[in-house]
């Protein structure tokens, strides 16, 4: 009898300590996907915030990446969802869209702060001349490459590439073929479900003087001289130097861990996949600039934002913990947890981090990286992997392919901006 | 309280005044309310649903603005539809009867082994078992270049020049649905073996006294014993390949649907416009198309399989 009455005191108790730490503190929710490390980063941060501001609490709630956007989608309508949410920058314009997120208040982000302590990618960000949101950290392209296929193909392993010339010259000493000419081992990772597009999109496309978009992003651009230039040089290393082969190994990345690609193109995302990476050394450099010296990279990036959701005590609470996320600290603990780059300038760039042999290369690129503007990502996508199919299998000539890539893209682009 | 008792005598009147086959007639409803409830909200009121959502502009976020039938037009106008239409229907016409061919085969013969019988039986149920994820990625594995590929290697060390599989036009909806026919297989097998069983073995007995050949055993008496089955079957496994997905999804996960959308079925295509581009009407619109496809089919098939 003691005990049962003992048994409810105590759960009393705990219910009336529950009740009154709910009345004092300000619960906020906050959400991003499912990915081991990111996970661990926020909740250091978390833990960290909430030291430093006793009255908010912070929820913390993940969703397998393939749910996520649905999960959000459904959630607003039913007027559930966070406060903050973590979105990749690709999806803003159908989040500003159904006004589920709101501008950045001025108050705590004054623009000017941005513009002057940001990396320039985050003008993506801004719609109508507000920011929506801000990232934590970023992340670039670079070429990584097996040092032990150079050593064997008579190359200096601390001597990579640096134009597009020299990546070429590396990738026909490195390719291996049996006497049949199967591939053994690629020169170079060809590779457009991986980042390639990106690479050719971003990169080469600059590179030889075109651009993807029009400035107001409403427009295709590449469908010209320079975007055929690109996609028959990137496409000349199959059809024509066979320094590589799409589809070898299934993917660009399982190739370069096999130990069966000389170079490839990767995000620093990347990073954690290739440390662990035992029978060979590998290094990172910038991706090669142009014969002119002409450098460009893509960055991509998740940025936090606040929901329309949170008023009152919430939206300041909310105000608070975004700042708290994209501060110096928080990039520095996200860079040694997750291994991705600070989206401030002067956290990035510190003597430290740039002479770092694997950071420092995407940490350069930071400063020449275009952000694209995506307003249905993964449709975008495909229009570029069917371009380059056409061109791989059909033997289709680049420029009628451009055109028919800009035809259809076109269409997505214009479908959106016309709503 | 008059009121309510007057209410319920006269309710007890009107039960009492109803005949025996009346009251059975009430309690035979009753019971059938809880399913047809259930069947109308889990099953019906969605499908309703999903044909009112096609007709809108909808992305979830958004409130849907009524369009009429701009979704079946731009449908109709759109050449990755048709794509995705003609996969579709090659999934279905090749797909059945090649699965139902190999099934009755396999299914016949293993009828006459005696030994380990129970065993090889449940060696071809096993793929029906695994999960259609794994084994896309095994066969993906498969189909690879040399140096990883079994298939290819094989092929190569007979000094054929390698098959671009997964990665071709032409071969990689064929690709796709040798696993999907294969895992499919064991049930086929299964129920073809039930059926067989089924068949009472006087009418082979008599047969046999008559000195009537194997095949024309096969001809005039089994197989036409089997129509209820081979109907089952057909109808069952053209469903499945209509809506063949997951096998689709994961050997060509990196860009889904194939190269140049060679292998993309409908069910992918709604998949992704509703989840990546969160273009509901457009799904919806699509939805409405399957249904009516599967509709067609299966009235179709039942029509010209029914007895005579």
């Amino acid at each position: 009898m003691r005990g049962f009455r003992g048994l409810v005191l105590g759960v009393l108790m705990s219910v009336g300590a529950i009740a009154g730490a709910r009345a004092q503190a300000v619960e906020i929710e906050y959400w991003q996907y499912v990915f081991d490390a990111r996970i661990k980063a926020m909740n250091e941060l978390i833990k960290r915030f909430e030291a430093a501001n006793p009255g908010i609490k912070v929820k913390h709630t993940t969703f397998p990446y393939a749910d996520y956007q649905t999960k959000i989608a459904a959630a607003v309508p039913a007027g559930q969802g966070p406060d903050v949410v973590q979105l990749y920058y690709g999806w803003l314009d159908n989040f500003v869209g159904a006004k589920f997120i709101q501008p950045l208040p001025r108050d705590a982000f004054p623009h000017d702060v941005i513009e002057k302590e940001f990396y320039p990618i985050v003008q993506t960000m801004k719609r109508g001349g507000e920011y929506y949101g801000l990232p934590t950290a970023v992340r670039t392209l670079a070429l990584f490459y097996n040092k032990k296929l150079f050593q064997e193909a008579g190359l200096d392993p601390n001597k990579p590439p640096q134009t597009l010339d020299e990546y070429l010259e590396v990738a026909k000493k490195t390719v291996k073929r049996d006497a049949t000419g199967n591939m053994l081992s690629a020169g170079a990772v060809i590779d457009m479900p991986g980042q390639d597009l990106h690479w050719w999109r971003e990169v080469l496309l600059r590179q030889m003087g075109g651009k993807p978009y029009s400035d107001d992003n409403k427009t295709i651009a590449y469908d010209s001289e320079a975007g055929a230039k690109a996609l028959n040089w990137y496409a000349d290393l199959q059809r024509v130097h066979k320094v590589g082969q799409a589809g070898f190994m299934d993917e660009g990345q399982a190739a370069f861990r096999a130990g069966r690609a000389a170079m490839t193109v990767d995000g620093s995302f990347r990073l954690g996949a290739f440390g662990g990476i035992k029978n060979f050394e590998w290094g990172v450099t910038e991706l090669p600039a142009s014969a002119d010296g002409k450098r460009s990279n893509f960055a991509s990036y998740w940025v936090n934002a606040i929901t329309g959701k949170p008023t009152g005590a919430k939206l300041e609470a909310a105000k608070k913990f975004m700042a708290f996320t994209t501060s110096p600290e928080a990039m520095q603990v996200w860079l040694d947890m997750v291994g991705e780059l600070p989206a401030r300038k002067a956290a990035a760039e510190t003597e430290k981090n740039l002479s770092h042999p694997i950071y420092g290369p995407f940490l350069k690129a930071l400063n020449y990286s275009q952000a694209t503007v995506f307003v249905d990502e993964l449709a975008q996508r495909q229009v570029g992997l069917d371009m380059a199919n056409r061109v791989f299998i059909q033997n289709q000539d680049a420029k009628a392919s451009l055109a028919e890539a800009a035809k259809a893209e076109q269409a997505i682009l214009d479908r959106f901006y016309k709503k | 309280m008059t009121a309510n008792t007057e209410v319920a005598r006269s309710g007890g009147r009107l039960w009492q005044g109803l005949t025996l086959q009346q009251k059975q007639v009430v309690w035979a409803w009753g019971f059938l309310a809880v399913p047809i409830l259930f069947y109308g909200l889990i099953r019906f009121y969605p499908t309703v649903e999903a044909f009112v959502i096609s007709t809108t502009n909808w992305n979830l976020m958004n409130s849907p603005s009524f369009v009429g039938l701009a979704n079946f037009r731009r449908l109709m106008a759109d050449p990755v539809f048709w794509q995705v239409f003609r996969n579709t229907f090659l999934y279905l016409i090749i797909g059945t009867p090649l699965s139902l061919v190999l099934a009755f085969t396999i299914a016949y013969h293993l009828d006459r082994v005696r030994f380990m019988h129970g065993f090889i039986r449940a060696l071809y149920f096993l793929p029906f078992l695994t999960t259609a994820t794994a084994m896309a990625w095994v066969w993906r594995w498969f189909y690879q270049p040399v140096p990883i590929g079994l298939i290819n290697d094989v092929i190569s060390s007979f000094g054929f020049s390698q098959q671009p599989f997964l990665r071709s036009t032409t071969q990689a909806l064929p690709a796709v649905l040798a696993p999907a026919i294969w895992a499919g297989l064991g049930f086929q097998v299964v129920i073809f073996l039930a059926g067989l069983r089924a068949i009472p073995t006087t009418y082979y007995e008599a047969a046999r006294i008559d000195g009537v050949s194997d095949f024309a055993i096969l001809r005039k008496i089994t197989l036409p014993l089997l129509k209820p089955t081979i109907i089952f079957l057909v109808v069952f496994s053209s469903i499945g390949f209509l809506r063949i997905f997951d096998q689709v999804y994961n050997m060509t996960s990196g860009d889904p649907g194939g190269p140049l959308n060679a292998t993309k079925p409908l069910v992918l295509m709604i998949y992704q416009t509703a989840f990546s581009s969160f273009d509901m009407g457009y799904a919806a619109a699509q939805t409405v198309v399957l249904f009516l496809v599967l509709l067609c089919v299966s009235l179709l098939q039942l029509r010209l399989l029914r007895d005579r």
